[in-house]
């Protein structure tokens, strides 16, 4: 996702020259090319997120499109009050990109798990939330932020689900994408782990359980039309993130149903429950050992189904 | 080409800041008006003498940026602007008040005339130094200016872009420093140490000037000289006293909260008047 992320981002800044990419010291090697091609819109700003979030407020009142990046929590939660009050309250051009989303930085520890940064980030006014689930939506996000006016966070993840994009497709935020259809439940990811949401709708087809798949990649706006006929035409609700179940997608969309009297048959949220990963490991290993896996995601398909059968 | 404001008698300006400040508080129910009196007469030589800025334009491209970063005494800025002409003066007295978009702390949204908003502290220099950043890069001439407190020297995010200032040798940047040696509890020096302070910035590759933050032809010497050093960025450290111009504010902690009501107002605002 990174390497997608970037060179899209090097395409649009070719020809824009308010476009700039600060780092917050990360990305050994990541920026080479893009370095090589515009020099000057790119800084190293050194390892200090709250002034990489401050200058690069300064840098968008003054007309810049300005992309800030580094790694898990850092440009996001150890600066959160700069994108409050810097970044949102002034509706200024700041994109906020992490790559680490979820388990990504695995084995690194604690400190390296990005898993409430969606919930925070999304109750943020004028933060428009990205976790593209393949490397064609972070393509497609990243013009679309590019365009769109105000802050943002884009949230890489190490893991993709490959290329999803059917020909001619077009994305727009705030606008899920269906990926399989099925009427048997519906599983509804953003991120990278989108990716388990297809395995576990693979593994379940085999069985004669059809699961529809959605990449819900804006999780700062909920999309009303796809979890309506999600609700009303599919046997309920699952949402996978690789993230706390607390405020973030499965919290958005369930506050999203419960308000507008959208009654899924049966809903439940998959991710972390108020704790931490304590042990370390892979990306893949950490996604088995705290439940939310294609196989975890299957498991709780069959129980929501042969609950009540 | 950059045009020079009209100047302003900065004196008579200061008196003005300062009276309209004490009004604002007094019917808003807001407190720091010792902060605002510390910096009314570095308020009143910026907006006086030296910001190139137009009340009738006031998104011109090629003004001068100023920064409150000491946001909670946004009274003053709003006091100031108004008496520029960026909007009317009766509108002051709608500070603090149910509905109003005069907050205590400074904030910009439907204010014509103010930058940026802030009211925590440790952002507004983060944020100027983005903007000298992109003034800079496209070789424009407007300058950023920005107030701070000195207990807001205790934030690391100052520290942060600091170094960064100095080592984008952003000459375009001024930071001015209200010093007047009290923060929110007990005086700087019993919180935490700032000196040798002139010593720090200059360390970090910062150009620095002191100067007595009440006398107008000495702040206006110094700011019509920056960058103080080409490729540095300026600090005017002023030397300052919290609750300047009225005898019973002057050097007390208390008036960082308290506001003036009554006998106390009265008695702030027959110093002012009297004031030269």
């Amino acid at each position: 996702m990174r390497d997608a992320f970037i060179r899209q981002l090097a395409g649009l800044a070719k020809d824009d020259a308010r476009i700039v990419l600060l780092t917050g010291d990360l990305g050994f090697g990541v920026f080479d090319e893009y370095r090589r091609i515009l020099p000057e819109q790119f800084i190293n700003v050194g390892v200090a997120e709250q002034n990489l979030a401050a200058v690069a407020t300064g840098m968008a009142l003054e007309g810049h499109i300005a992309f800030t990046y580094s790694i898990a929590n850092f440009p996001t939660l150890r600066c959160l009050e700069q994108l409050r009050n810097d970044a949102c309250y002034h509706g200024a051009n700041v994109k906020t990109v992490a790559i680490g989303g979820g388990f990504s930085y695995g084995n690194l520890g604690f400190s390296h798990h990005a898993t409430e940064d969606l919930a925070i980030l999304r109750s943020l006014p004028g933060m428009t939330v990205v976790a593209p689930a393949d490397l064609w939506e972070v393509e497609q996000a990243t013009i679309a932020l590019t365009l769109a006016s105000g802050s943002a966070y884009l949230r890489l993840d190490k893991s993709n689900a490959g290329r999803t994009d059917r020909p001619g497709e077009r994305f727009e935020l705030g606008k899920a994408r269906c990926l399989r259809e099925g009427d048997a439940m519906t599983l509804v990811g953003c991120g990278g782990i989108v990716a388990e949401l297809l395995a576990a709708s693979t593994a379940l087809s085999r069985e004669g359980i059809d699961c529809r798949v959605i990449s819900h990649h804006t999780i700062s706006q909920v999309d009303h039309e796809a979890i309506a006929s999600a609700a009303a035409g599919t046997g309920g609700i699952v949402t996978v993130e690789e993230h706390t179940v607390t405020g973030g997608l499965g919290g958005a969309i369930a506050e999203w149903c419960l308000e507008s009297g959208v009654l899924p048959r049966r809903f439940r949220r998959i991710g972390l429950r108020d704790e931490f990963a304590t042990v370390v490991g892979s990306q893949d290993y950490l996604r088995e050992r705290y439940a939310m896996g294609a196989d975890a995601i299957a498991k709780t398909v069959r129980a929501m189904l042969g609950a009540e059968r | 080409m950059l045009t020079q404001r009209n100047t302003l008698d900065t004196v008579g300006l200061a008196k003005r800041i300062r009276l309209h400040a004490l009004r604002m508080t007094s019917l808003g129910g807001t407190s720091h008006i010792g902060s605002v009196f510390s910096m009314a007469d570095l308020l009143a030589v910026l907006y006086g003498r030296i910001l190139r800025i137009e009340a009738a334009s006031p998104q011109w491209p090629n003004r001068d940026r100023f920064i409150l970063s000491k946001g909670h005494a946004g009274a003053g800025v709003y006091a100031a602007v108004a008496e520029c002409g960026f909007f009317e003066v009766s509108v002051l007295d709608s500070h603090g008040q149910n509905g109003s978009k005069l907050s205590g702390h400074v904030s910009h949204k439907g204010v014509p005339g103010v930058e940026l908003s802030t009211g925590s502290l440790g952002h507004g220099l983060p944020v100027s130094t983005g903007m000298a950043l992109a003034a800079k890069r496209a070789r424009r001439l407007h300058r950023v200016f920005s107030l701070m407190s000195d207990g807001e020297c205790d934030e690391g995010s100052n520290w942060e872009a600091i170094l960064f200032a100095a080592h984008h040798r952003l000459d375009n940047l001024i930071a001015i420093v209200d010093y007047n040696k009290l923060q929110s509890l007990e005086r700087v020096e019993d919180t935490l140490r700032l000196e040798p302070f002139v010593e720090k910035w200059r360390s970090f590759g910062w150009a620095v000037r002191e100067v007595d933050g009440h006398d107008h032809e000495e702040i206006a010497r110094c700011l019509e000289a920056v960058p103080f050093a080409p490729g540095q960025p300026s600090c005017l450290i002023a030397h300052t006293i919290k609750g300047k111009g009225v005898s019973f504010m002057e050097n007390s902690v208390l008036w960082h909260y308290r506001t003036a009501r009554g006998e106390e107002y009265e008695a702030a605002k027959r110093e002012l008047e009297g004031s030269s």
